[in-house]
């Protein structure tokens, strides 16, 4: 991981890290010290669609806990690589391996789009996220708490259709919190919101994540979300992992600050000298 | 009506109940007009009697039984044509929206059929049932499946792929999968459909009395032209056009009933 740091940042990046140091540490010392998050090890991941290679040997291994988003042009693979970690697809060759005794529950995913039923009332929808304990006595107040969570209690009797974006999918979020997962994969979640709305979207993810300590991998080409929420940053590029940078700015993180500014703009050099070179 | 300005209202605000009435104003203008035009004599009666007359012939087919007993045995005709052609359709709109094979074994078949014209095999069916209640209760389950059929089978098939794939990672079993999002998915087309197909159900009705029968209001108004009883003839069509009415507001409640989750039926 430290050479591919090496390899992916330059010079000047590497002394202001360097300064950010001891609050690296104190980052580590903050983390929850048991997390339910369970760690994924990828191995010589492959997949195709008919002639096209899409991925094309991913090695990985994330540790259980760790919050890492996964930027990469449009294309790059990078939705493909989260619908197979979330078992949406089906492998080609390689492994994806998440621990021992993974129920259905552990792992939830959430997309771009809300996919609330339109039919059904908010709690619901966040009743659907339970799996097979849909039908337990506990499920309303799991579901509530679950609402409670992400801010909507008070929207638990609403149709979806009344709610806004960012409601909608704060909704979604509260359907995939409610069976407590111990992965969450986030598929552009964001990507359809306004610009406030995400920041809001963004600390509430930053905030369950470290209220819940399960593993986050979140797909984006947003490369700014990518290091204010990430523990480490992949860049995909043709199928493969171009780069893994650790970010270790201390949380919360300040939106806009010189270090992460300086972090975006090298992950971005990066995607856009890739551009050049095909 | 925008589905924004309906959204963008408060439920439960509904316009005063004055608004409820406005449909009425134009049917009861002509009404009124049609009886000046009568009683001036400028619509001969011969041509058109007056409203009041046709009210007077109601009410003494009424007194004497002849009117509620043709209603109810066009009903019955109605209601049971309509239950087995829309349950066949439905069934077969479910089997061809979820299963490739069994769409791949009858849709060509009936897209073949429904290119018929149900009327046009009038002539056969007398033929084989004769005048019996048979005929007119194949008739207009014929003329039903169709609307039906179609309207299920594309509800099924246009329920949005995301959710379903949405049901599946969160564990729903196939049967859970059809209750919970499949079957409300479809359920607006298939409302369509069943709006549709109470036109066709009367339609069809209609013209299988008028042709073949020995009761019900069709055979009361080809029964009544037989004896020049003008303003029976015309009794029987505004009765027609009250079913069909009656009808259509049935299936509207029924609509808001069980879509009220749509932003589209939050007003009216």
């Amino acid at each position: 991981m430290q050479t591919a740091l090496r390899t992916s940042l330059p010079e000047t990046e590497l002394a202001t890290r360097a300064n950010f140091a001891p609050h690296a540490r104190v980052v580590r010392e903050e983390r929850p010290v048991q997390t339910s998050g369970l760690p994924l090890s990828i191995r010589g991941l492959r997949k195709s669609y008919g002639d096209n290679e899409v991925l094309r040997g991913i090695d990985l291994h994330i540790p259980a806990g760790q919050f890492v988003a996964i930027v990469g042009k449009s294309g790059c693979g990078k939705s493909t690589l989260l619908r197979l970690i979330a078992g949406l697809e089906k492998i080609d060759a390689g492994s994806i391996s998440l621990g021992d005794a993974v129920k259905p529950e552990d792992i939830r995913v959430m997309f771009q789009e809300p996919r609330l039923l339109p039919w059904a009332r908010v709690l619901s929808n966040v009743e659907v996220g339970l799996g097979r304990d849909r039908a337990s006595s506990d499920a309303h107040s799991r579901a509530e708490k679950a609402l409670t969570e992400v801010g909507l209690a008070d929207k638990r009797d609403q149709w979806p259709s009344v709610l806004s974006g960012g409601q909608k999918q704060r909704v979604a979020l509260a359907r995939a919190l409610v069976s407590r997962p111990r992965v969450l994969a986030f598929d552009e979640p964001l990507g359809a919101l306004d610009a406030l709305t995400r920041i809001s979207m963004q600390r509430l993810l930053e905030r369950v994540w470290r209220d819940q300590g399960f593993t986050a991998i979140l797909v984006t080409h947003d490369v700014a979300e990518a290091v204010a929420l990430a523990d480490r940053v992949l860049v995909i590029e043709e199928g493969r992992i171009a780069h893994d940078v650790v970010v270790n700015t201390a949380r919360p993180r300040e939106r806009g600050s010189a270090e992460l500014a300086g972090l975006e703009g090298s992950i971005l050099s990066h995607l856009l000298s890739a551009d050049d070179r095909t | 009506m925008s589905l924004i300005d309906s959204a963008s209202l408060p439920r439960g605000l509904r316009l005063p109940r004055v608004d409820g009435l406005i449909q009425w104003i134009v049917p009861l203008a002509i009404i009124a007009i049609w009886q000046v035009a009568s009683v001036t004599g400028f619509v001969p009666t011969r041509v058109l009697p007056a409203p009041s007359d046709v009210l007077l012939a109601g009410w003494k087919l009424l007194l004497s039984g002849e009117l509620v007993r043709n209603i109810w045995v066009s009903f019955c005709r109605a209601s049971i044509g309509f239950l087995i052609g829309g349950s066949i359709g439905f069934a077969f709109g479910l089997a061809n929206g979820l299963s490739q094979l069994s769409s791949k074994l009858t849709d060509t078949t009936l897209q073949m059929v429904r290119n018929v014209p149900h009327l046009a095999l009038i002539p056969l069916v007398i033929l084989w049932f004769g005048i019996d209640e048979s005929a007119k209760l194949f008739l207009v389950a014929l003329g039903v499946f169709f609307p039906i059929y179609l309207n299920t089978l594309h509800g099924i098939r246009t329920v949005d792929p995301q959710l379903i794939e949405m049901g599946r990672i969160y564990g729903m079993t196939d049967g859970e999968l059809f209750r919970r999002v499949i079957f409300p998915g479809a359920l607006p087309s298939i409302f369509v459909g069943i709006r549709f197909a109470l036109g066709i159900m009367w339609l069809t009705l209609i013209v299988a009395e008028t042709i073949a029968a020995s009761s019900g209001l069709g055979y009361m108004a080809m029964q009544a032209r037989e004896f020049m009883l003008i303003d029976v003839v015309v009794l029987s069509i505004l009765i027609y056009a009250l079913l069909g009415k009656l009808a259509d507001s049935a299936s509207r409640v029924l609509e808001r009933a069980t879509l009220s989750w749509h932003p589209a039926y939050w007003k009216r």
